[in-house]
């Protein structure tokens, strides 16, 4: 059972992580988009890892929706309600429930791209989060690591991938060849979750 | 509903945000008959939206009519679709216009002075997609 200290740890998980690589991900998307997913990422993750210190919930559902709302509210850029949506939706799927299991977890998990996918309105092979997302939540039902390597082929997959949404389609042509940041963070998010299984 | 559409525009840039506000309230002479709110940049002044001034904007414009959020790119229309879907978050009767920026403001605004609903206002400013330049 998945209880929501496992969640806390999933968040601060992703916090050091995305602390660690913000450099990486704005590298990434000054490549094919305006040079500041770290930045909004790190602030992002920061202000969600305050937020649960200050006031931890006690449900995994509630852990998820404090943090998709904090996304919302603090991170600027596109990233923030794509993210927040992601886990504000996936909390909300998981109702109050004192634990789930990992299956119970993927399906939250694919509620929330779900309706990630309806709020960009993209779908898998434009180069974007869902290309990470969708196997990962796929290969949730298997194992957290699987989940990780999906993930990470995933966000791989994006490199000859045309950009059909966000900044990055205005580039046409010019968009292939470079790995979709946001695909890159969405593999962060997965590996937290393998980490916080540990 | 009684009272008049509130206006909401959201930009990337505050200075976008609150040039187009003043364009538009200038060209629809409204005086200050139309709440116009501009809510634009980030809270600590740097480019992008922002989903709390945004909701404190709505808030600040609505006068039971209904509001009008007009909006630039990317982030700006995430942000206003992820807040809509919230629920709560922005006042009832809250719409947004899928319209162009700046043209789609002065309509809106414009509309919005004559005393017309919040379904006129929208399709005014969605309206404005129509008028080609060439």
């Amino acid at each position: 059972m998945l209880d929501a200290e496992f969640f806390l740890r999933w968040m601060n998980a992703l916090a050091r992580a995305v602390d660690r690589e913000a450099a990486r991900l704005t590298e990434l998307d000054a490549a094919i988009g305006d040079a500041d997913h770290g930045t909004n990422m790190r602030r992002g993750f920061t202000a969600v890892a305050a937020a649960l210190e200050k006031d931890a919930p006690d449900t995994p559902g509630a852990v998820l929706t404090l943090a998709g709302r904090r996304l919302i509210s603090t991170v600027g850029g596109a990233s923030g309600p794509l993210y927040g949506t992601l886990l504000r939706r996936a909390g909300k799927a998981l109702g109050d429930e004192a634990g789930v299991s990992r299956a119970q977890l993927a399906e939250a998990l694919r509620a929330g791209i779900a309706a990630v996918a309806r709020l960009g309105g993209a779908k898998a092979g434009d180069k974007t989060m869902l290309d990470a997302l969708e196997p990962a939540a796929a290969a949730l039902d298997e194992s957290f690591a699987a989940a990780r390597a999906a993930a990470e082929d995933g966000a791989a997959a994006t490199v000859p991938m045309l950009a059909r949404k966000g900044r990055a389609s205005y580039l046409g042509e010019r968009s292939v060849g470079h790995r979709d940041p946001g695909a890159a963070s969405s593999a962060l998010l997965v590996g937290a979750l393998e980490e916080a299984a540990r | 509903m009684t009272g008049v559409v509130g206006i909401v525009l959201v930009s990337h840039s505050a200075q976008v945000a609150a040039a187009v506000a003043d364009l538009a309230r200038r060209l629809a002479g409204s005086g200050d008959g139309v709440p116009v709110a501009a809510a634009g940049g980030t809270a600590d002044g740097g480019l992008g939206t922002s989903a709390d001034s945004t909701a404190r904007a709505a808030r600040e414009v609505d006068r039971g009519a209904g509001v009008a959020v007009l909006v630039d790119i990317g982030s700006a229309v995430l942000t206003v679709k992820a807040l809509l879907a919230e629920g709560d978050e922005l006042p009832e009767g809250t719409r947004l216009v899928d319209a162009p920026f700046v043209e789609g403001a002065v309509a809106a605004v414009v509309t919005a002075s004559a005393g017309a609903d919040l379904d006129a206002v929208v399709t005014a400013a969605e309206e404005a997609y129509g008028y080609r330049k060439v």
